[in-house]
């Protein structure tokens, strides 16, 4: 059984990423190194409005003075922001028919990832944006969307097409300067995707962003922006996977969204980052800032997050409940396997009445990871029946992994309830040979178990990918256990 | 079926089993009985494979194949079943979702195609009955939350589910009243065939006054030290332990 064990562990540390390939391709890149004549650059690349560059500039400004934060429980190796390529486009080959047309090299990439680019073969019922390195390669479904007023386009699109509410909206929910990461993001971002929901519209599809990195030596600096006006509804969905090289590669990105009175807006993240190789070699770096405000009245915001990849992830997605009755909604499940590293968790911020905030976090640590739940929740001295409950479990694999948990409790109203709830347990050999013995393989029995472990957070995703999830778990983990 | 040639057990060094010969044919029913610390459970778990274990000597052939080359899901597709003494809980799996897992892994081996849903369902509802277990449980998790008696009988209804050739039954009546007992035992008599055998490990007479074995054998100290009928259960009972110790000259 052991011998069985080890080969099930060799196989699976030797073949699991199967996103690692590198498309070969042309890229427009810009020289490495991080300038203000970098930010002139990149903005320039993208013919923008004089307020966008006046933005960037701004944020760079504050970043230069910014340190790079260290407080998490992360062993952050020092990165050469100098040695970054901060803008790579995909090159088409030939000379494009119309806007529409996608190169076919791309589009045989984003078929090798399962998202389709042909409408007809696409998923039904979602719309994609897909982004390959610092630009939007192509967003399906735009016209369907746009007949009930739902604008669903690439962010440098709608700089140019919608500028007034990228002014109002831009920086909002996450300020220039709001932390290192978001400062640098703010200065370089080079694409995302931009959503707006008009007021009493219900998304009528499911909304998807799919981020690729391709070009080596570059970074990749997103920014999601997501408005959701009075009484409207959307369900979106992120998904990110990153060939495998030995460097490792930084990903810094922010989404902001803003829900108005009587919305909701579920947002789900299914990121599959390179980890890096079982010696912990390579990898994405992820540094990002994920923040929305309910702005409004019985407001409503969900997060739902699997997090699989990246060498390091760092990741707080968080919720300002400012209008009376909001609810906001954390919903995790982090996984580290080899030498990966996660400090991840959320921030609820109750100012209105009545909010409600929950948060389930689940942690799956296996090999000689760490991985840490870090969370704050905030009632302010306004926020009347204020209710968190949080709900924080660790499934430790093997004795050379860790799990911690950090949760922060600052409630200035006496009327506020918080409740605390955590666990740490672990797979048991028991348990693996109880499986066994009904004849369940253990790669089969940890799979089970631990999709049984993260049951209640896999069954908050939009159907289709919450079978991805689940078998992007079981891959993740697999062998994990001998 | 299950031939077992002077097999030498250990466990960090320490001897558990010394030298012990058990031959079992199909449609055979053994007891093992034995005070605690025989060795009893360690030779039901070493037939299913767990591995801390370490077998210095002797053999075990099952269905002409050296069972040590086969490991633990091999064997249980082949039609060995453990009713575990302690059976584990499993969090967060449902008991329909490990037992359809089980079941058609069991097919697959066999070359079968898996069950349907509602043929699945409609096999549990036997099953269910056949035990006498309550319907709620096998919507929960895997032996979460059951009572002592709720998880055996739970055992009795995987080996339902399973049907396997070979039956080891690790003190199945420990910590079961006299109602769970009967219904255990029915359970498996109900299930007996001239083609599968069972092995039943226990440490009172009482469950073999409903589970009527072919043979019985006394575990004492590693080693077999009585084989006989029926009949040793009744004189054991009497008797007590102390007679073996006693006849083995200690």
């Amino acid at each position: 059984m052991a011998k069985e064990q080890d080969k099930i562990i060799k196989e699976v540390t030797q073949s699991d990423y199967k996103y690692g390939f590198v498309t070969d391709i042309e890229n427009d890149t810009i020289p490495r190194g991080l300038s203000e004549e970098t930010v002139k650059l990149i903005s320039a690349k993208k013919n923008e409005p004089d307020f966008m560059l006046e933005f960037r500039l701004k944020a760079f400004a504050k970043w230069k003075t910014m340190k790079m934060p260290n407080w998490a429980h992360l062993n952050i190796p020092e990165i050469d922001l100098q040695d970054i390529i901060y803008y790579a486009a995909p090159k088409p080959k030939k000379k494009l028919e119309n806007i529409d047309e996608v190169d076919p090299e791309l589009r045989d990439t984003f078929n090798r990832l399962g998202i389709p680019l042909n409408e007809q073969k696409i998923l039904s019922g979602v719309a994609v944006d897909a982004v390959m390195d610092s630009v939007s390669v192509k967003t399906t479904f735009k016209e369907t969307l746009a007949e009930k007023g739902i604008i669903f386009c690439p962010f440098s699109e709608a700089v140019i097409q919608h500028p007034d509410l990228i002014k109002k909206y831009l920086g909002s929910v996450v300020p220039h300067g709001d932390n290192y990461f978001a400062a640098l993001n703010s200065a370089v971002f080079s694409d995302g995707s931009f959503v707006y929901i008009p007021k009493g519209v219900r998304c009528p599809m499911e909304l998807s962003t799919y981020f690729r990195i391709n070009a080596a030596n570059t970074g990749q600096f997103e920014r999601t922006l997501i408005i959701a006006d009075d009484d409207s509804y959307v369900s979106y969905l992120e998904g990110c996977t990153a060939p495998m090289r030995d460097e490792n590669q930084l990903h810094a990105a922010i989404v902001e969204i803003v829900v108005m009175e009587n919305a909701e807006v579920k947002y789900s993240t299914v990121q599959n980052w390179y980890p890096g190789n079982k010696e912990g070699k390579g990898g994405i770096y992820n540094f990002v800032t994920k923040r929305c405000i309910c702005k409004g009245d019985n407001s409503k915001i969900s997060w739902t997050q699997v997090e699989t990849g990246s060498a390091i992830t760092w990741k707080y997605p968080s919720c300002i409940l400012r209008g009376n009755n909001s609810i906001g909604e954390f919903y995790s499940v982090a996984v580290t396997n080899n030498y990966q590293q996660a400090d991840t968790g959320t921030k609820m911020i109750h100012i209105g009445k009545n909010t409600k905030s929950t948060i389930i976090s689940k942690g799956i640590s296996a090999g000689k990871s760490q991985n840490s739940y870090r969370g704050l929740v905030r009632i302010l001295r306004k926020a009347e029946n204020a209710r968190n409950f949080s709900q924080c479990d660790s499934l430790l694999l093997g004795d050379r992994c860790g799990a911690h948990t950090f949760p922060y409790i600052e409630a200035t109203n006496n009327s506020a309830i918080v409740e605390h709830e955590a666990t740490t347990s672990k797979i048991g050999e028991d348990q693996i040979f109880y499986c066994n013995q009904r004849g369940i393989s253990t790669e089969d029995a940890i799979g089970m178990i631990v999709n049984g472990y993260a049951k209640e957070i896999l069954n908050k995703l939009p159907m289709e990918f919450a079978v991805e999830a689940q078998k992007l778990l079981q891959i993740s983990l697999e062998g994990s256990v001998g | 079926m299950l031939s077992i040639k002077n097999l030498h057990v250990s466990i960090n060094g320490k001897k558990i089993l010394k030298g012990v010969n058990i031959e079992i044919k199909p449609g055979e029913v053994h007891a093992i009985m034995g005070p605690n610390g025989s060795g009893k459970s360690t030779l039901a778990s070493v037939l299913a494979g767990k591995e801390i274990f370490n077998v210095t000597e002797g053999k075990i052939i099952y269905s002409g194949e050296d069972l040590f080359e086969l490991n633990p899901e091999e064997r249980a597709k082949k039609g060995i079943f453990l009713g575990f003494q302690y059976p584990v809980e499993i969090p967060g799996v449902s008991m329909i979702n490990f037992m359809k897992t089980a079941v058609n892994e069991q097919r697959k081996y066999k070359g079968l195609k898996p069950l349907s849903a509602a043929d699945f369902l409609k096999l549990m509802r036997e099953k269910k009955e056949l035990v006498e277990l309550n319907s709620a449980l096998t919507n929960r998790s895997v032996n979460e939350g059951f009572s002592g008696g709720e998880k055996k009988r739970n055992e009795i209804f995987q080996m339902a589910m399973l049907e396997p050739k070979l039956a080891i039954l690790d003190e199945t009546d420990s910590g079961l009243d006299i109602d769970a007992l009967k219904v255990v035992a029915n359970g498996v008599n109900k299930l007996k065939t001239k083609d599968n055998a069972s092995i039943v490990i226990t440490h009172y007479q009482r469950l073999l006054d409903f589970i009527v074995p072919d043979f019985v054998h006394v575990l004492y100290n590693g080693k077999i030290v009585k084989s006989a009928g029926k009949e040793l259960a009744l004189e054991l009972e009497e008797k007590g332990y102390e007679w073996i110790k006693k006849e083995l000259g200690e």
